[in-house]
């Protein structure tokens, strides 16, 4: 098992690339997610049908084609894109369109009465999304937003096919090197594993936070115009 | 003079009142092939206390919800303190206007199954449109939750989040933020259908407050025959989208003029 | 200079479409391997053996919670080191059978616990024998709402067996870049198939929409 004590030094390194793109293209998914999302819950049509467009489009197309494309079939186009900036773009654009669904889903499936409780009070369409709809429908959204997490991790594993230097393809060229294919390829694999695991123990961290986090921010913001109220 | 009395009285209108409150002209309404409200023609006074009975699907729940902007008339005009909410006078649908938004807030709704703000504690429920759609400071949009709340008997409930209330206390809670918005209609959607049976009376207890000390017009659709007696001027009678009958509760109650009146009655009340 | 030469990409269409073919063998092939593979893994995990119930659950886990790429990699490069050489071609179809086999295994077992336990409670009533219960209540209610999630990994696998191509299979993937590599075009190549699995899954996917609603209506 020498060599891969040799060779630890790079997979960490492939690690922390990797753990770079997860983390990028996580914030891309997340940006796409609500852009498309609420864009699809719009009253307008100018805004649903490029939304609904935008999301079969890169959930139908395919996540390694879509790389493939941003990386070699882009620069035909007039635009070269450094590797990892094509792997981000199209695990961001391509999980975000999957998760735009969690979103639109989540919210749209809020109870109806949400809605009419705040028309009923008067608020603008903007208004309810923001203070009513969406807070609610966080805790909701966790689970599914976690899946997508997991599958963002696994697929970044597929940059090292356009030469970004990640953990897949670190443990590939080392195995070229020394031959230690079991040990490198296994290891990667436990290493996958465990991220994935993180993944799942955040959402569920989150999940508890955000489920409490209703009384417990209820309690913790003060409001001071009350004190005196309430004490007389 | 008690505080609660200072409160409700701040529920009382400004301005002079005009005389009709809502009124209803040709007003249809139609989901699908299922005609709900026939050509209604209906007014209410300002400062009238209406009950709607009716068998369900009758559409009385449709007048409430046109009322409060949830459904679009097909045809007809509705108006609310003088100012226009819904006008389809050529048959064309009406949309939403601007005109529609600001007449929207002289109405108030409770809702059959409350719809209170899972995410907020009781307090901030209430305050939320005020300061939001109101833009009424912080601080006054407080002090008058707070009043409201005392005037339902939650104010020790203030920081807790409507799951931990019984559904009798949302549904309170669902009143004092309502009344927040200090509307000149109030609306309610069978209140207390959703309610388990010993909760029902501490909330037609805020209603019946509400109705003997305000000024407020107030429609209310419900199955609670004998409340409605009790505290309204008038009672409708609401069938297949038209008014069966109407008048003063004792002539719809112990006098029905209607067979169909006369028939929906005993079958609410024969058990 | 122009920037989509047409008639390359016409010219090329017709191996693409031999790709193609590949590529809806493996997923159909694939498929199967992963109903039958987890139908199995289903079963053994629900008669909860001990030791090789465990096994299969945390493997399952494992599966799911690594990349298919890599796990071809292992199937592909760490089998021949222990002696087991097959083709490129078989190797990936059942690499990709296996990988979708934890998933499947884990929509059988959301489909069995979904049913009501009221029908489990009313076979025993009438007193039922359990391979009945099975036949004649259980499979056949809890095969319907999970047909469109089936469904749904159908179309998915369609679409992951891309990632075979990094394992010198020449599916649809794979012979756009041979071809792009060979021409030093890669527009038309990428693009083209791009668009072939869109035109596929797309309505693919429309139908499972529709597959939904008839089977797990909601109000």
């Amino acid at each position: 098992m020498t060599s891969i004590f040799d060779y630890s030094g790079l997979l960490l390194q492939g690690l922390g690339v990797t753990i770079v793109v997860t983390v990028l293209g996580a914030a891309l998914t997340l940006i796409v997610a609500f852009a498309a999302g609420l864009s699809g819950l719009s009253r307008h049509r100018w805004l649903r049908w490029p939304s609904s467009i935008f999301v079969e489009f890169f959930r139908g197309s395919g996540l390694l084609v879509q790389m493939f494309w941003f990386f070699y079939a882009l620069p035909f186009l007039g635009i070269q894109l450094a590797p990892l900036v094509a792997g981000v773009l199209a695990l961001g654009l391509n999980e975000g369109a999957y998760a735009a669904e969690v979103v639109r889903g989540t919210i749209r499936s809020r109870a109806k009465g949400q809605t009419e409780a705040a028309i009923a009070l008067g608020m603008t369409p903007a208004l309810r999304m923001r203070r009513i709809l969406i807070p609610q429908s966080i805790p909701a959204m966790l689970p599914a937003f976690g899946n997508v997490m997991v599958d963002l991790l696994k697929n970044t594993s597929l940059v090292s096919l356009v030469t970004v230097s990640d953990l897949t393809w670190r443990a590939f060229t080392a195995r070229t090197i020394t031959g230690q294919t079991v040990e490198l390829f296994l290891t990667i694999l436990v290493l996958y594993y465990l991220l994935s695991l993180l993944i799942g123990w955040l959402i569920r961290y989150l999940e508890r936070r955000f489920a409490l986090d209703r009384k417990s921010l209820a309690k913790a913001r003060p409001i001071k115009a009350m004190i005196g109220r309430v004490s007389s | 003079m008690s505080p609660h009395t200072d409160t409700l009285h701040t529920l009382n209108a400004k301005e002079p009142r005009r005389d009709i409150e809502i009124s209803f002209s040709n007003v249809s309404k139609s989901w699908g092939s299922n005609q709900v409200l026939r050509g209604l023609d209906f007014e209410v006074k300002a400062g009238e206390k209406v009950s709607i009975i009716g068998p369900s699907g009758s559409g009385k729940t449709t007048i409430l919800r046109i009322l409060m902007t949830l459904e679009t008339p097909d045809v007809g005009v509705v108006t609310v303190g003088g100012d226009i909410l819904w006008d389809a006078r050529e048959g064309v649908k009406s949309k939403e206007t601007k005109q529609t938004q600001i007449t929207r807030r002289k109405v108030g709704m409770v809702f059959q199954q409350f719809n209170l703000f899972p995410h907020m504690t009781v307090l901030e429920n209430v305050v939320e449109a005020p300061i939001h759609v109101l833009g009424i400071s912080k601080q006054e949009a407080n002090e008058r939750a707070v009043d409201l709340l005392e005037l339902v008997g939650l104010k020790e409930h203030m920081k807790h989040t409507p799951p931990e209330l019984s559904g009798g206390q949302q549904q309170r809670v669902a009143i004092a933020r309502a009344l927040a918005m200090r509307p000149r209609v109030m609306l309610f959607d069978e209140p207390t259908s959703a309610l388990d049976p010993e909760l029902i009376g501490e909330v037609l207890g805020v209603i019946r407050r509400l109705a003997t000390t305000t000024d407020m017009t107030m429609l209310m659709v419900t199955h609670e025959m004998r409340f409605a007696q009790e505290i309204s001027d008038r009672v409708v009678m609401f069938d297949k989208g038209v008014v069966v009958e109407q008048g003063p509760p004792e002539q719809i109650f112990k006098n029905p003029k209607e067979e169909r009146t006369e028939r929906f009655l005993k079958a609410v009340t024969s058990y | 200079m122009i920037i989509w030469d047409s008639e390359f990409a016409i010219s090329i269409i017709p191996t693409l479409l031999k790709g193609l073919w590949l590529t809806l063998q493996i997923t159909f092939i694939g498929f199967f391997i992963s109903l039958a593979v987890g139908l199995l893994v289903a079963i053994v995990r629900y008669l909860k053996i001990p030791v090789i119930s465990p096994i299969f659950t945390f493997w399952v886990s494992f599966v799911r919670g690594t990349p298919l790429l890599v796990q071809a990699y292992v199937a592909f490069y760490v089998l021949p080191l222990m002696g087991v050489t097959f083709d490129a071609l078989p190797t990936g179809i059942v690499v990709i059978g296996l990988n979708y086999s934890a998933y499947t295994a884990e929509v059988y077992r959301a489909g069995i616990e979904q049913l009501p336990k009221g029908q489990w409670e009313a076979a025993t009533a009438l007193s039922l024998p359990r391979w009945r219960t099975w036949m004649r209540i259980v499979v056949p209610q809890a095969v319907r709402p999970i047909i469109p999630v089936l469904g749904n990994y159908l179309i998915m696998m369609f679409k992951d067996s891309a990632i075979l191509s990094s394992i010198t299979i020449i599916e649809l993937l794979g012979s756009a870049l041979s071809i792009g590599s060979g021409y030093y075009r890669y527009l038309e190549p990428i693009t083209i198939i791009g668009l072939m699995y869109l035109a596929i899954s797309f309505p693919c996917s429309l139908l499972i929409k529709r597959l939904e609603r008839r089977f797990v209506p909601t109000h």
